[in-house]
């Protein structure tokens, strides 16, 4: 029988990053994906006759560039376009506030707001860019074991010390602030506007359960941050042919390699031998050998689900249940018959190029997670939206248009049960809709589909634990060397050749590429393959 | 998209060139014709005429106006009599330059304040504790310089107010064609000239009467290419080529200070307190580290170089704004310091530039040594170590009718 040196169990974006570096290695590699189509939940798929849906995760920004360059992306059709503006829509008679690259045009905007926020944006990115700048040494290195005297360790904690060293006082103090304050108190420093505090805070609570003013999510607008197209930090843009497109590339870079790749075929269990992993068994029944396997799954699937409770050590069992997932956040996708046109800001223009914001105030957004805390979903919910086929004509016919519709809060525990979820998603998307269209009245004649994602569907769809688009909520207690369990950070568990690859591992999700990397990297370094 | 100027319904049509470059948010004409040459020449010797409008420009009134912007600028405002201009920086509290500008005292409590990037926020972080109002009148006053020898002559026959009384550095109330104006005679031409603000309604009259009484006095409309030049022979520092603003930089070393930037003369220590204070009294006491200077390039060793290739001397028209390494040859050729903007001088004959060079080799006369490329070959040219002042016209400070009223 043909053995392979490494199964990647999920052929999601970082499985098939994961998979390519092994096989750039010279390592025989197979990726295994339960769905007829790769890229996991960043994937594009023809939902409805000549319309090609990025059906869950939506723009890019955080894939690291050097995994681009390593992996000879751009050949593979690794194409991002960037996005120009961020609009959010008012009710109140305001033309609403658009935030363009053009820095000069963006003042103008904000200075209608306040004058001293148009003008303090340039602080505030040097501030962000410096930081940003250091949590490029956490996240392009496996995190620290804190815990060990390992020389290698040691030396991954000194050459995090001389970047904080680096940061220089002023930046370590508000590295500080970032890590503790909530993102509304963190933007409050600077900005005073709450037309404008409202857009920007909202990067705090994407995938997390919580609110704009709860603490720690400060730190999750810098995950949304630390972005970079082309060398330009927290710049977003829209991937080619959808966020599957990058999916594809990271197959064919794979292929190139070497990797083989199968889809359709789901795994039901992990093989074990001794206490190791040999491999795995499909749904289908079908049992393949390899030396190591690496699972893409989220940890809560590949553990508990694929190796099973009683395979696994106690404390490594508590400590993955007390693993927050908690999907707090729905998907609507639709398509349209032509574009939609804002009340507050009529007409054809690039505010409908960018990021769409429904995020009128603080207030709001917090009411919207009031409605999430005790089990339901937000009856004005925050909704980030795009219309990528402005910017890619390739994804629907000429003249019409796709809109995605990101949505929080939409908590995978319903008061009445994650599985009432079937019942209500019908009228979830309404709310969603209805919400919508009151800020741009002719959008409901424009639907010609409509296609609702409940954090259930997520669940079902994507197999990602309780629909959490990150495998696991990323705040502080659940990142570095505690993600996903405190002392197995590196990608390892507790089963003698069976890794993790995933946003469930350092440093965590978005189309970000790096648990696939780190993984790949730690793998070959430890000589398991 | 960057926005029209008040004069730009005139300047687009004049504008052959098609030729423009965004300045603070507006279209900024660059040449009005495919060669600037002509609009630099009637900036040396007619007059040109440019528009100004992107300048930020700020109105400071109120009883402690004198004292808030004594605080926050590195200059004595209190001592700045009413009438009078004072070419200035502001710091941040490690005493970095933060922006270059002007202030000028308009009357009792009101002042009138220039800049180049936006100052609203950086000046209101300072009014606590004073009676002063702020506002940005950047978008609602707009504003045409006019330089050159002959650009008194102009203005005297465009407004009744008596020219020859507006001294160097001096600012009035005037009318012009029945609209109020302020004029100072300021400029960043090193000549001659005067700035002429009024509201943006009156801006299409105040361009066709400038241009009018200018005719006979070969007036032309120049863009920001002559500016530039001109600039530089003047030895004036430009904030985003020269140096940075030090609250918008990554790193410590993109931050210079005004004794750094050959401003230390607008810096008044001995005073109550104001921003930066502490660190330019140290500064002041310790030494600086850097210096900025002038720089006269060799020509005839740039002949030298280019006739071995057979070729002429060959220099760009423009002026440049690209980093030049300047090394010490008495010291292994190191890097001792960059030029950071530069020019052919036509009036001067000389290849010149404006460099930062770490201290002691800033003494002037020394010989450095200036990298330039030729047939994508790099090569080291001699330059001189000079003041950055290369041009300094006795017309520039002259007031020949006053002279002549007193004598």
């Amino acid at each position: 029988m043909n053995k392979y040196d490494a199964i990647v169990v999920g052929g999601g974006h970082n499985g098939l990053v994961c998979a390519a570096y092994l096989a750039k290695a010279g390592k025989k590699v197979l990726v295994v994906e339960k769905r007829h189509v790769l890229g996991g939940a960043a994937v594009s798929e023809e939902l409805y006759p000549g319309f090609t849906f990025s059906v869950a995760s939506y723009v890019v920004s955080l894939f690291r560039p050097h995994i681009i360059r390593e992996l000879n992306l751009a050949e593979h059709g690794y194409e991002v376009i960037p996005m120009d503006c961020t609009f959010t829509p008012s009710l109140d008679g305001d033309p609403g506030l658009a935030r363009w690259s053009d820095a000069s045009l963006t003042r103008r905007e904000v200075s209608r707001l306040s004058r001293k926020d148009a003008e303090v944006y340039g602080e505030f990115a040097i501030a962000m860019t410096a930081i940003s700048k250091f949590t490029k040494e956490v996240i392009d290195h496996p995190a620290p074991d804190i815990t060990s005297y390992h020389p290698r360790e040691l030396k991954n904690l000194m050459r995090l010390g001389q970047a904080v060293k680096k940061l220089g006082p002023e930046m370590m103090h508000l590295n500080t602030k970032l890590l503790t304050m909530s993102a509304v108190d963190f933007l409050s420093m600077w900005f005073e506007s709450e037309r404008l505090l409202a857009p920007m805070s909202v990067s705090g609570i994407i995938g997390t359960f919580q609110g704009v003013r709860s603490p720690g999510t400060a730190y999750v607008l810098l995950h949304h941050y630390m972005g970079e197209l082309d060398g330009a930090y927290r710049s977003w843009g829209f991937s080619k042919g959808g966020t599957g497109g990058i999916s594809m590339a990271c197959a064919r870079a794979a292929e190139s390699f070497g990797a083989e790749i199968r889809t359709e075929a789901g795994v039901a269990e992990i093989k074990m031998k001794n206490g190791r992993a040999v491999g795995v068994v499909l749904e289908n029944g079908d049992e393949i050998e390899a030396k190591i396997v690496v699972s893409n799954a989220d940890p809560n699937r590949t553990m508990l689900g694929m190796v099973g409770e009683d395979n696994l050590p106690d404390d490594y069992v508590t400590g993955l249940k007390r693993f927050k997932y908690r999907g707090s956040s729905g998907k609507v996708n639709l398509a349209l018959d032509g574009l939609p046109d804002f009340a507050c800001r009529p007409g054809f223009g690039g505010h409908l190029k960018g990021d769409i914001t429904i995020a009128p105030s603080i207030n709001y957004l917090e009411r919207a997670y009031d409605d999430a805390k005790y089990g339901d979903f937000s009856k004005h919910p925050f909704i980030d939206c795009v219309i990528p086929t402005l910017t890619d004509p390739s994804l629907a016919p000429p003249g019409k248009h796709i809109m995605s519709c990101f949505v929080q809060y939409a908590p995978y525990h319903l008061k009445e049960g994650a599985d009432t979820w079937p019942d209500r998603r019908e009228e979830f998307g309404d709310t969603v809709v209805n919400t919508l269209a009151e800020y741009m009245p002719n959008l409901k004649s424009k639907i010609l589909y409509r296609q609702v994602l409940t954090p259930w569907d997520i669940e079902k769809k994507f197999g990602l634990t309780e629909g959490n688009i990150f495998q696991g909520e990323l705040s502080l207690e659940q990142l570095l060397f505690q993600r996903p369990v405190a002392g197995w950070s590196n990608y390892q568990t507790p089963i003698k050749d069976l890794w993790l690859c995933g946003s469930g591992t350092h440093p965590g999700g978005g189309i970000i590429g790096s648990g696939g990397e780190l993984s790949a990297k730690t793998i070959l370094r430890s000589g398991a393959v | 998209m960057p926005l029209p100027s008040p004069f730009f319904e005139r300047t687009s049509k004049l504008c052959t060139s098609m030729s423009y470059k965004e300045w603070s948010g507006y279209y900024a004409v660059k040449s009005y014709e495919t060669a600037y040459v002509p609009e630099y020449f009637a900036f040396r010797h007619s007059a040109g005429l440019l528009d100004v409008t992107p300048l930020f420009k700020y109105s400071v009134k109120g009883k402690d106006a004198a004292s808030f912007l004594s605080r926050v600028m590195v200059k004595n405002i209190n001592k700045l009599k009413v009438g009078r201009v004072s070419y200035l920086c502001w710091c941040d509290d490690d005493g970095k330059v933060i922006d270059d500008g002007t202030v000028m005292h308009i009357s009792e409590e009101e002042f009138f304040v220039t800049s180049a990037d936006p100052s609203f926020l950086w000046l209101k972080r300072y009014t606590r504790g004073y009676v002063v109002e702020i506002n940005d009148v950047t978008d609602s006053i707009c504003g045409l310089a006019l330089q050159g020898p002959t650009s008194r002559e102009i203005l005297r026959k465009c407004t009744g107010y008596d020219i020859d009384q507006l001294k160097f550095f001096a600012v009035t109330e005037a009318v012009i064609d029945g609209f109020d104006v302020r004029i100072s005679r300021t400029g960043y031409t090193g000549d001659l000239g005067y700035e002429i603000w009024t509201e943006n309604k009156n801006a299409l009259k105040l361009w066709d009467t400038i241009m009018d009484a200018g005719k006979d006095y070969d007036i032309l409309p120049a863009g920001l290419d002559a500016l530039d030049i001109t600039r530089i022979e003047a030895g004036l520092i430009l904030k985003g080529a020269d140096y940075h603003n030090a609250a918008h930089v990554l790193i410590e070393d993109r931050k210079v200070s005004p004794y750094e930037l050959g401003l230390g003369w607008t810096v008044n220590l001995d005073r109550e307190p104001f921003n930066g204070q502490a660190a330019l009294q140290l500064e002041k006491e310790k030494g600086s580290f850097w210096g900025t200077v002038g720089l006269d390039i060799s020509w005839p060793e740039l002949e030298t170089i280019y006739a071995k290739y057979g070729l002429p001397p060959e220099v760009s028209g423009e002026a440049w704004r690209t980093s030049i390494p300047v090394y010490a040859e008495d010291d292994h050729y190191k890097q001792i310091g960059y030029a950071t903007s530069g020019t052919w001088s036509p009036t001067l004959k000389k290849n010149i530039a404006i460099a930062i060079l770490e201290k002691p080799y800033d003494v002037i006369g020394s010989q450095l040594q200036f990298e330039v490329t030729v047939e994508h070959t790099r090569h080291l040219v001699s330059a001189e170590v000079c003041k950055t002042q290369f041009f300094n016209p006795e017309r520039k400070r002259s007031n020949p009718g006053l002279e002549t009223v007193s004598a």
